[in-house]
């Protein structure tokens, strides 16, 4: 399926100074490695050792945390929008 | 495009100050608390490599420790006192003084805790009535040394109050975003300023994750997003201000309010600025968090002994402590592990009878955050948490004025006609002993 992943500003220059990516994948954990695999320095960049995501990393889908959702196992469909942004700012 | 060359713009120099006191830039980088990469003095807050987030790095300020204490008590009675801690390269000043708020010995109410000594840090005192005052003012000073000239915020009402004046008295254009539902109050004291408030159907995260992206699409600080690691430097000076008006002296223990975290850990970077330097000794005080049960995610990490603050939707009256996805919660929780404090979470009812009980006890009115964080300093009171011999200080935050509502049909008015019989009537025997 393929799914838009939004690109913060920060992880640009490793994304070849994209906005955005095409990726593929049911869950937003296989649409992000997706993404990695196109890019393999976003990994080191936004993942953890375990493969989960740096705590300072939140993703989106839809507008929605997908914390509020299930994780890296929520379902994606096909023309789905992900957003990737820092989350250290507000307060 | 130019806006993004004025945004990543070297910071402008500015000439010597030779009557301002200004000896040196302390600040010398911007760093990053998760893995120490070091960035320059400019417009970022996040790290590139590992998106942990920035604060300013310090070179050690020139002079002992006594020429930095009479270099402060020099200064002006405001935050800009302490401008050799603060990340400016210019003198600091601003259109609208801020700070050197009263800390207020609050023997009524320590005597109804069982506290031997009790002080409130009343930051209502300030312009706005809120201690954001503080952070915006360094925001504000640093956003101008670095060419900007639209100022915006994510917002749960007091920010936003800020930002609009601190903008206005500057001469700033300035972009608010607040939830829509905010306290009515706090809307109609941020729109007299002359402000652009934008109100956004959803809770306050849902305005954070709008203002990050719109930070990287328009040439604007936003205190909070873009030049947050300045903006929050200026809560030190609550810890700076504290230290100085206990007489150089640093309490055993500070209950305050938590939202993003970012005030919480930064009083206790103050004290230890302080202590670094030789101006107090001892050790950074025991650390206590007041959060609302309705939007604890802080105080329930701290309770399940983890620092991952799992996000939750804010279901509370105190809105201005509202943050669901708290930036600065992880630091938080392990700075209450490391000074043995704790991180405590109060109803709304809780909260209301805080709100009263300072007020019938201080004399000062505050809003919901401050009724959070008396709600906690009675309820460690109350558990034995607390030594009788302590020195607490309670820092509250803001003004009662800006959340009318949670008070309305707390207490009884009697309406009367202008006569003495009745007045007799409904207060016989009052005050007549």
């Amino acid at each position: 399926m393929a799914i838009t992943v939004k690109l913060p500003t920060q992880l640009r220059d490793a994304a070849g100074n994209q906005t955005e990516a095409k990726v593929e994948g049911a869950t937003v954990g296989e649409a992000l490695s997706s993404l990695y695999d196109q890019h393999g320095e976003l990994r080191t960049r936004i993942a953890d050792d375990g493969g989960g995501l740096r705590r300072f990393v939140n993703v989106y889908l839809g507008g929605e945390d997908i914390r509020f959702l299930e994780g890296l196992e929520t379902p994606v469909n096909d023309g789905d929008e992900l957003t990737i942004l820092p989350a250290v700012a507000g307060g | 495009m130019a806006w993004e060359m004025r945004r990543w713009a070297s910071p402008r120099t500015f000439a010597a100050n030779p009557g301002g006191g200004f000896i040196s830039l302390p600040a010398d980088a911007l760093k990053c608390k998760e893995c120490s990469t070091t960035y320059p003095l400019d417009a970022r807050y996040v790290c590139e490599r590992c998106f942990g987030p920035l604060e300013v790095a310090y070179t050690a300020p020139t002079g002992t420790a006594d020429e930095l204490k009479r270099r402060i008590q020099a200064g002006p009675h405001t935050l800009w006192r302490y401008a050799d801690f603060l990340p400016l390269t210019g003198p600091a000043r601003s259109a609208l003084p801020t700070g050197w708020t009263p800390l207020v010995r609050a023997d009524r109410l320590a005597e109804r805790l069982g506290i031997r000594e009790l002080w409130i840090k009343n930051e209502t005192a300030n312009p706005t009535h809120s201690f954001k005052d503080r952070v915006v003012s360094v925001a504000l000073a640093r956003a101008q040394e670095l060419g900007f000239e639209t100022v915006a915020c994510a917002s749960t009402g007091n920010l936003a109050n800020a930002v609009s004046a601190h903008a206005a008295a500057a001469g700033l254009p300035s972009y608010v975003f607040i939830p829509a539902d905010l306290e009515e109050e706090k809307i109609l004291a941020t729109g007299a300023y002359g402000t652009n408030v934008v109100a956004i159907r959803g809770n306050y995260d849902a305005v954070n994750r709008l203002c990050t992206e719109l930070s990287a699409e328009r040439p604007w600080a936003f205190v909070n997003v873009n030049v947050r690691p300045y903006y929050a430097e200026g809560s030190k000076t609550l810890a700076y201000e504290t230290a100085e008006q206990l007489g150089w002296e640093i309490p055993d223990r500070v209950v305050a309010p938590i939202a993003s975290g970012s005030l919480f850990t930064k009083v206790a970077r103050g004290f230890q600025d302080f202590i670094d330097v030789g101006l107090l000794s001892g050790s950074v005080p025991t650390m206590c968090g007041a959060q609302a049960e309705g939007c604890s995610p802080v105080a329930q990490a701290f309770a399940a002994g983890t620092d991952v603050c799992r996000p939750v939707k804010p279901d509370t009256i105190a809105k201005s402590l509202a943050i669901g996805n708290p930036a600065d919660g992880p630091y938080a929780v392990e700075l209450a592990q490391a000074t043995g404090g704790v991180i405590e979470s109060v109803t709304d009812e809780e909260i209301v009878a805080g709100i009263r009980l300072l007020a019938e006890t201080t004399g000062i009115f505050t809003e919901t955050a401050g009724g959070v964080t008396t709600a906690v300093l009675a309820k460690l009171a109350e558990a034995g948490a607390i030594d009788p011999d302590e020195r607490v200080v309670a820092y509250i935050t803001g003004d009662g004025l800006k959340t009318l509502g949670t008070v309305r049909d707390t207490f009884a008015v009697t309406e009367i006609a202008p006569s003495v019989d009745e007045f007799e009537a409904a207060f016989a025997g009052a005050g007549v002993a």
